[in-house]
């Protein structure tokens, strides 16, 4: 789940093929194979070195599944988790060490509701302090057939969280015969990045999918149209924030899509209509913000599952723009 | 050792004027400068890099290459901190071995490159100060180049520049290679013998203008028949 428990925080590296493998019963009714103390018998799945401090000390919340592990031979009580490094290993301080390079960070994401699904549109330049890293990155990744997630912050967070989440909804689809709702997907998220709260990790994630089955089961019907089409949208947020909503914009692009959007989002659009405004709230935004830029990707959730539009080059859009004004734009 | 810590300025020294009294933290990463390109064609792959290792104005050597061979498909290239250049693929060896022994097959780059993101996000908060390209071939015998940022974010590509001069090798690439900002040029698909000789002629430009990149040029070509070095000398001062 969380990767404190992954990865035990002690080790760096070593593989403790032999110490601690069986010490939790097999017999539990989710059959996990988490074992306390040691990582994965097949060494290396996510060893991580954190050179952390007394906020990670505490356990995070789990998803209910997994029992709390403990490290073998720490002669630690329930109340007090404590982390105990081995002592070769040097105490950073509490913050982390300086990095000589800078993430990929700068972006524009925006999802809404509408009639026909969630309307889902990203640009993909991947910006890293002022160089332009990749102007082709995928932002919107698919977690499955009917949640797709997009990605704001570093890259590198956002790409690897969206595989932890996919493996965890994938694990609970299969341990419990039903998808997680979208919702249910974002606590989770949350609940997992929150013992990261304070590190540098930055992850701004809008969660939008369809929960099918009993569609919007539980909700009042009356409420809002969004509950009769099973449409979500969840922002999640490394920081902790986690709303759920009808129309998001993410990134530093954000305030120029917010604007676009607000004008041209009803509820009673086409998926042409809308896909023509997501596409124009990307390319306004990528237009005044230096680092949103390059193609535009949309996608569309509905209860059919995800479909995507083929990626376009904005650079097109420009010159069609200057014609269609027969002057040449800012 | 030099303490840098300025975003985007990977071993420049700061301005010396007095600023009153500093403090240096002990840096655990030093930048030891070196330029890596690989490039993906129809049926091959090319990984090239410089063989100059320096450290603020000197040079260590002037022969040490930093691409790897991993599998007889796959190729890895390393600049950044060369002492986490040399760990890392150390794990990375490992980690292909004991793949090997369990599942009784190579891995495929594919699968070299999601490895190699799991193993740089573990080392998230206090990262490998390595700029990884993998170039290779994949499943279906086309070529496959991989790029990595040092915390493991990671995708797949036809062409990229990493380490101190990827800043002046990429738009070159992205012109000659991608076509891209070029109006009414047909777009031929490029040729192994093509695609050799630009890789020479853009570390000939790099090692012009970075002081960091220079003295011979190792190129890696990989192709269904297995890898093939080549040695090019280039600018030694």
């Amino acid at each position: 789940m969380a990767l404190q428990d992954l990865c035990k925080l002690q080790e760096v590296l070593v593989d403790r093929l032999s110490a601690g493998c069986s010490s939790e019963p097999f017999g539990t009714t989710t059959g996990c194979n988490y074992v306390s103390g040691s990582p994965f018998s097949d060494a290396g799945m996510f060893h991580f070195y954190i050179p952390a401090a007394e906020y990670l000390e505490e356990s995070p919340i789990r998803f209910g599944q997994i029992r709390p592990v403990r490290s073998v031979g720490a002669a630690s009580s329930p109340d007090s988790p404590a982390l105990s490094w081995p002592p070769g290993l040097p105490l950073a301080s509490s913050h982390c060490v300086p990095l000589p390079f800078p993430m990929a960070h700068g972006t524009t994401t925006l999802a809404f509701l509408f009639q026909g699904g969630v309307m889902v549109a990203a640009d993909t330049r991947s910006s890293c302090s002022g160089l332009v890293a990749c102007p082709a990155s995928q932002k919107i990744l698919p977690i499955h057939s009917h949640l797709v997630g997009t990605t704001s912050g570093t890259s590198a967070d956002c790409a690897l969280w969206k595989r932890i989440l996919a493996r965890e909804l994938r694990l609970y689809q299969l341990r419990h015969g039903r998808r997680v709702s979208t919702s249910g997907a974002a606590k989770l998220l949350a609940r997992m990045l929150h013992p990261f709260k304070g590190t540098e990790l930055c992850v701004g994630a809008t969660l939008c999918g369809w929960d099918g089955g009993a569609a919007g089961g539980g909700r009042d019907p009356g409420k809002n149209p969004s509950s009769v089409s099973g449409a979500s949208l969840c922002y999640v947020c490394s920081d902790g924030t986690r709303l759920q909503g009808a129309l998001f914009s993410v990134g530093s692009g954000s305030p120029y899509a917010y604007s676009i959007l607000d004008q041209g989002v009803k509820w009673g659009l086409t998926v042409d209509q809308a896909t023509a405004v997501a596409r124009e709230a990307v390319y306004r935004a990528t237009h005044r913000d230096a680092y949103s830029g390059n193609c535009v990707d949309v996608y569309r959730v509905s209860s059919e599952g995800w479909t995507r539009r083929t990626r376009e080059d904005l650079k097109e859009e420009y010159y069609r723009e200057e014609e269609r004004r027969g002057r040449p734009s800012e | 050792m030099l303490s840098s810590s300025t975003f985007g300025d990977p071993g420049k020294m700061r301005d010396y004027h007095y600023t009153g009294p500093v403090e240096h933290r002990f840096s655990p990463y030093s930048f030891n400068g070196g330029t890596v390109l690989a490039v993906a064609g129809e049926d091959f792959a090319i990984v090239a890099s410089d063989t100059r290792l320096s450290e603020g104005y000197s040079i260590h050597s002037r022969d040490s290459p930093k691409c790897y061979k991993l599998t007889d498909t796959t190729v890895v290239g390393c600049s950044g901190f060369h002492g986490d250049c040399l760990t890392l693929t150390k794990i990375i060896d490992a980690r292909l071995k004991m793949y090997k022994h369990s599942n009784n097959k190579t891995m495929t780059s594919g699968a070299i490159a999601a490895m190699l993101s799991t193993i740089l996000y573990g080392r998230r908060f206090f990262p490998y100060y390595v700029y990884n390209i993998i170039g290779g071939l994949d499943e279906h015998g086309k070529g496959a180049v991989y790029s990595f940022d040092p915390v493991g974010s990671y995708q797949r590509d036809t062409y990229k520049a990493g380490g101190s001069a990827s800043a002046m090798l990429q738009p070159l690439l992205d012109n000659q290679i991608g076509f891209k900002n070029m109006e009414g040029v047909q777009h031929v698909p490029l040729t192994q013998e093509k695609a050799v000789q630009l890789v020479k002629d853009v570390f000939i430009s790099a090692a012009e203008r970075d002081v960091y990149t220079g003295d011979a040029l190792r190129v890696c070509i990989i192709t269904k028949e297995g890898i093939s070095e080549q040695t090019v000398p280039l600018r030694k001062d």
